[in-house]
């Protein structure tokens, strides 16, 4: 497997955290919902679950926690099975893209729930108990854990307030600090950012990721936006159907896609599929000779994908095409175009400095270097992967 | 234009209609309150007019606390219709969590069942309950009129209906935060249905307290009647004649759900408003 960038140096203490998955199967009733998963997070890892809704990423998180039992495989964390056992026996806390606050509690008991359930009695956990020594230095000792996990997410002038005081990213920190009070080895995010607005999800990305460094716990964060996979992961898991796809480092995953659908769900815009065909000199796409090597059978029906940023528009010779829509992003132009045989346009990235030379309706030449073209057979797995 | 002055016209006679119910409903309050303070001699007049001009009130209040023991069956109405709510309470909102939001076999079948019983009406049960309650020795004594009304599949319903809209991921978080199942339900899904536990409330205080049917059947004796059934006696305990205490009793009788309506108005009519929406 491969050791992704930027990971665990080995300079740090030993950490707790590592969840390992085998043969995970879930089945509701007659449908499948996960098959045959496989999956080793390292421990103090931040391991992203992508895939599109209804995949079943959820539901392999909520496997992880212990709220839904699996039908089949193990789960295990630090080397230990932890099939069935409750979730509060698992030392793993999770952020809930609803936030899941106790509304009728404030702030600070919301986050106090998870220490008085661990460290009090049911009968000291009664109204009045307070006056108890015993309680009192313990109730001390978690007010003291409430401040200091609040001052980290600065959520300190909340304390008073009822949850339905708060906007959504206050509501999301106080979900933070109640799952991080406890310290426990894991943490599971399901969606938490989804319920937000776009520029207070980019914000809380970061925010979320350097509170990874701090903690050094592991992150499971389970997610159907690409983008936050992307920016926030030491690796990423793609679920397709159920199914694991492919484990890797961001950077891997669009680089290197296994299958022509993780290829497509990852990166924005979407990856450019042409229909293509094995011919004796390599491949012809669209009509064009490339010299690449599928291997295949002479005549073989393939899929050629090509990165947005790879495609070019030239004057020379080219498959030619009609600009139809242009997308100005200020640091990017994308030009949308429309090729002969294409249902759908290939998108084109430029420099914004093009856009003088470009026009709606304009008939262009694109042309791409053959070494970057991704081959996928028919059932879209990837083929020819040395190139 | 017409179009408006059409609506206020159709106001006007809305105004009228609801009015004329409200007289209607309000008449026989009006006429209790003022019999219970007149003299027995203005009572019986042939003309009819609505104040006394003789005021007797205090004849007739004192007779109504003196002739039977009153408050004893205020308090009595208080014991049995409080026992009667909170054990109500303590079967309702677990069953109906358990009905809402955990996944067991025959789930469907018992909800089901529950909605099978909301249309059974309770005379229909009595007898069965009496002779059950004879077997088991029961009669003529508090138990015998509280402990039919414990299961209440209305409160069930209601509660359930509500519980649906908690959101599952309250409870995941309960679970992962370390609580039971009973401490869920008691310290995550009641709080959360106050406004639910409130208007349910006011519908199993109302109908106990007013409950006529089944404590005539149930006690025979005299220091378990609860308020109801002592006005009663006071009616057949006089020459059948006696209007003025009669009255004054029942305006005793329902002084306090009166006054509670009237402290927590607000919330009553939101319990109203709420299970019209959920229901």
């Amino acid at each position: 497997m491969l050791v992704s960038p930027g990971m665990a140096g080995t300079d740090r203490p030993a950490r707790r955290g590592a969840v390992a998955l085998a043969g995970i199967a879930k089945r509701f009733g007659e449908v499948s919902v996960l098959r045959d998963v496989d999956l080793e997070v390292r421990a103090g890892e931040f391991i992203t679950i992508l895939g599109p809704s209804g995949c079943g990423k959820s539901t392999l998180l909520r496997i992880i926690a212990g709220l839904e039992p699996q039908s089949e495989g193990t789960v295990a964390i630090d080397g230990m099975s932890m099939d069935g056992l409750a979730p509060d026996k698992r030392d793993i806390a999770m952020v809930f893209q609803s936030y899941a606050l106790y509304p009728h509690l404030t702030v600070a008991e919301n986050i106090a729930v998870p220490l008085r359930m661990r460290r009090l009695t049911r009968l000291q956990r009664l109204p009045g108990a307070g006056v108890l020594r015993g309680v009192r230095s313990t109730n001390g000792s978690i007010a003291e854990a409430v401040r200091s996990v609040a001052a980290t997410l600065r959520i300190e002038s909340l304390l008073d307030r009822k949850p339905s005081q708060l906007s959504g990213g206050q509501k999301q920190r106080v979900a933070l600090a109640r799952a991080m009070v406890r310290q426990p080895r894991a943490f599971l995010m399901d969606e938490p950012l989804s319920n937000l607005d776009a520029e207070l999800r980019v914000h809380m990305r970061a925010e979320i990721a350097q509170l990874h460094r701090e903690l050094g716990a592991t992150f499971v964060y389970v997610t159907h936006d690409q983008a936050e996979a992307m920016t926030m992961s030491d690796r990423v898991v793609v679920i397709l159907d159920g199914q694991l796809r492919q484990i890797g480092s961001p950077a891997v995953l669009y680089r290197d896609p296994h299958d022509l659908r993780v290829a497509q769900f990852v990166g924005t815009p979407r990856i450019n599929v042409f229909p293509a065909v094995a011919t004796p000199v390599g491949i012809g796409v669209l009509g064009m000779p490339v010299a690449r090597d599928s291997g295949l059978a002479i005549g073989t029906r393939l899929q050629a994908a090509i990165r947005p940023e790879r495609l070019a528009v030239t004057t020379g010779a080219g498959i030619p095409g009609r600009i139809v829509f242009r997308e100005n992003l200020g640091s990017d132009l994308f030009l949308h175009i429309a090729l002969h045989g294409m249902a759908s346009p290939a998108i084109v990235r430029c420099d914004p400095s093009a856009i003088e030379a470009t026009e709606i309706g304009a008939t262009v030449q694109i042309r791409f270097p053959a070494e970057h073209l991704l081959l996928f057979d028919g059932e879209g797995r990837r083929i020819a992967r040395d190139g | 234009m017409t179009g408006r002055r059409l609506s206020r016209t159709m106001r006007g006679v809305r105004h009228l209609v609801l009015g004329l119910g409200a007289v209607v409903m309000l008449a026989p309050f009006v006429v209790m309150v003022a019999t219970s303070l007149k003299p027995k001699d203005e009572i019986f007049t042939p003309e009819f007019h609505l104040l006394p001009h003789r005021l007797g009130a205090a004849e007739n209040y004192h007779e109504a606390l003196t002739q039977v023991p009153l408050l004893h069956f205020l308090l009595n109405g208080v014991i049995v219709t409080a026992a009667i709510f909170v054990l109500q309470v303590l079967v309702n909102v677990p069953a109906a969590y358990a009905l809402a939001k955990l996944r067991f076999r025959g789930r469907s079948t018992l909800f089901g069942a529950v909605l099978v019983c909301l249309l059974i009406p309770y005379q229909a049960t009595a007898l069965p309950i009496y002779i059950l309650f004879h077997w088991l020795g029961l009669l003529n004594t508090y138990a015998a009129l509280v402990l039919p009304f414990t299961i209440s599949v209305f409160g069930i319903f209601l509660m359930r209906q509500f519980f649906l809209g908690v959101p599952d991921d309250l409870i995941d978080a309960a679970r992962i935060d370390g609580m039971s199942e009973y401490g869920i339900v008691w310290s995550v899904m009641a709080p959360a249905a106050i406004p639910a536990l409130v208007a349910f409330g006011i519908f199993s205080v109302v109908a106990h307290w007013n409950d006529y049917f089944w404590p005539l059947i149930a006690v025979g004796e005299q220091g378990l009647y609860t308020p109801p059934l002592g006005i009663a006696h006071l009616k057949l305990n006089g020459e059948g004649t006696a209007y003025g205490p009669l009255m004054a009793a029942a305006t005793i009788v329902i002084a306090p759900l009166v006054i509670a309506f009237l402290v927590a108005q607000r919330r009553f009519v939101e319990g109203i408003v709420f299970t019209g929406l959920k229901g």
